[in-house]
């Protein structure tokens, strides 16, 4: 494939503070097919603000910059607002953190999920819409979606708001989902389920996955290729079967201070901060 | 001896019971976990030892000490909590200072600045973190003055729930070595909750899987290290949890 999906080239990210611009994303540049790419690190890494950029949605006060950032062959940064919200949502859709907080919690599953489709111009009668969010929730795995589509999110679970999000975000057939920890609000039984969802929805549609986590082991489950990030920069890139063989030495103290489950060390590495933060 | 026992224990939130006859022995020196999915009980019973959920039945003993439905100032000395959040645990607008010396007062105890300093110099701060206030610390800063806060009446007994789970990698390490090295420095008993078995597998000797309220099995860590559990329930977290996989340090 020659053309890719998404190019990031030398993305900014500043915050004003008291002594100056202080910058958060130094200098990120990627490029994605149709492709499952996992980002990695810490908090504070940069890694989420990454992902919001790629959507303009860096909140004020911060500020962003970047040299190119050209998705499916259109220049977004020459989008005005309107231009950004046709692309938000309808191409490139973002699932968060915490279905808790995403969902609106004065309207039913079903409207939240009818209203997706329609803010993104689709004109469809009552019953055809019906239809479209019952077999959408069907796609996601939710048992009886007839009765679950007139549910109010605080009678759902977890798994299943998150579920639900997903839903919503993949609705409009976006070719990039961004997907910004979708699983660490979740329990490890419900996580490996959302996830295989993603990626059998991103395998079947044939869509672009950038997978934000700070669970090695996780991103390296499901993604293609991964992205190490440190302090606003990436300091590895490499297949996501050879994430073993990682050489930058910040990487690999993050694979050695997870515990295993055979563990037997009586202490686990701990990172040297100072050597690559600065701080 | 008994550090912790419980005796068929039921606990509620003033509606239906949701943790059902829970019975326990655990060792005094020992480290004992116990894990489970969102809404197993596993916090619930925590809640229960330290007081927060009043409403139960059956015995809880902590180093031979029957434990009332009252809070119990004599408790607090043998047995103290560490919580999930050090975002939500600690008082926005006390200083480290503070926090650590509130619960010598309560109890009457003096040298407050020499028991601050010593104690602060045990979990690894520096002593210019002293007179900081919460949001001037870092999540795993914010976790050691916790973990400090808890160890100041010198408890015998430590329940944590979720100690590192709103930690980040490095840093739930470097928590979880300090953990392990007060345990031995000071004899503690450890009962923690937690959903990582990763966890479990670095820090505890023996653990329970919960599910629905009841313990489903317990077992001895070698189990939980080879994989070989008696209960399916169990043996289902562990394979949601990586299982023995542990792709990327193995081939490193």
């Amino acid at each position: 494939m020659t053309e890719h999906l998404l190019e990031l080239e030398n993305l900014r990210v500043s915050f004003p503070t008291r002594d100056g611009p202080a910058e958060v994303v130094s200098g990120v540049s990627l490029t994605l097919g149709r492709e499952r790419l996992g980002i990695v690190g810490e908090s504070g890494s940069g890694k989420s603000l990454t992902g919001r950029a790629i959507l303009r949605l860096v909140r004020p006060p911060g500020k962003m910059s970047v040299e190119r950032l050209v998705f499916a062959g259109q220049d977004l940064m020459a989008l005005g607002e309107r231009g950004m919200r046709a692309i938000r949502g309808a191409r490139i859709s973002m699932v968060m953190q915490d279905p808790k907080f995403s969902l609106n919690p004065v309207m039913t599953v079903g409207e939240q999920i009818a209203e997706a489709l329609r803010v993104h111009g689709a004109r469809l009668s009552r019953q055809a819409m019906r239809r479209r969010v019952v077999s959408m929730l069907e796609q996601v795995r939710i048992n009886d979606p007839e009765r679950v589509a007139g549910f109010y999110p605080h009678e759902v679970s977890g798994g299943m708001g998150q579920r639900i999000m997903i839903a919503m975000m993949l609705i409009p057939e976006p070719d990039l989902l961004i997907a910004d920890e979708p699983t660490s609000a979740l329990d490890v039984s419900v996580q490996a389920q959302v996830l295989d969802l993603i990626d059998d929805l991103i395998a079947r549609n044939g869509m672009g996955l950038i997978l934000i986590s700070h669970d090695l082991e996780l991103v390296a489950r499901y993604c293609d290729r991964i992205i190490v990030m440190n302090a606003g920069r990436i300091v590895e890139e490499c297949p996501a079967d050879r994430l073993g063989e990682a050489t930058h030495p910040y990487t690999r103290g993050l694979i050695d201070a997870v515990p295993r489950m055979n563990e037997t060390r009586e202490e686990l590495p701990v990172l040297d901060r100072s050597a690559w933060s600065g701080t | 001896m008994t550090a912790i026992g419980l005796r068929d224990l039921t606990i509620g939130y003033g509606g239906d019971p949701v943790v059902h006859g829970v019975t326990l022995d655990i060792a005094e020196g020992e480290s004992f976990a116990l894990v489970g999915e969102s809404g197993s009980g596993k916090s619930t019973v925590l809640k229960a030892i330290a007081g927060l959920a009043p409403d139960w039945s059956g015995a809880i003993t902590v180093l031979g000490q029957a434990r009332g439905h009252r809070p119990d100032r004599n408790f607090a000395r043998v047995c103290q909590m560490v919580f999930q959040d050090p975002y939500g645990s600690l008082h926005p607008r006390k200083t480290v200072d503070d926090t650590l010396a509130e619960p010598l007062a309560i109890h009457g105890i003096g040298e407050h600045a020499d028991r601050v300093v010593d104690m602060l110099a045990a979990v690894g701060l520096d002593r210019r973190f002293r007179f900081r206030f919460p949001h001037q610390l870092s999540g795993g800063q914010r976790q050691r003055v916790a973990i400090a806060r808890a160890l100041m009446l010198e408890p015998k007994v430590l329940l944590l729930d979720e100690p590192t789970s709103a930690l980040d990698v490095s840093v739930q390490a470097e928590i979880l070595n300090l953990l392990k090295r007060l345990r031995r420095e000071r004899n503690l008993t450890y009962l923690m909750v937690t959903h990582n078995l990763h966890v479990v597998a670095f820090m505890c000797e023996r653990l329970a899987v919960m599910r629905h309220g009841r313990i489903v099995e317990t077992a001895d860590v070698d189990r939980l290290r080879q994989g070989t559990f008696d209960n399916a329930y169990s043996r289902e977290l562990y394979a949601a949890s990586g299982g023995a996989g542990a792709p990327i340090a193995a081939a490193g």
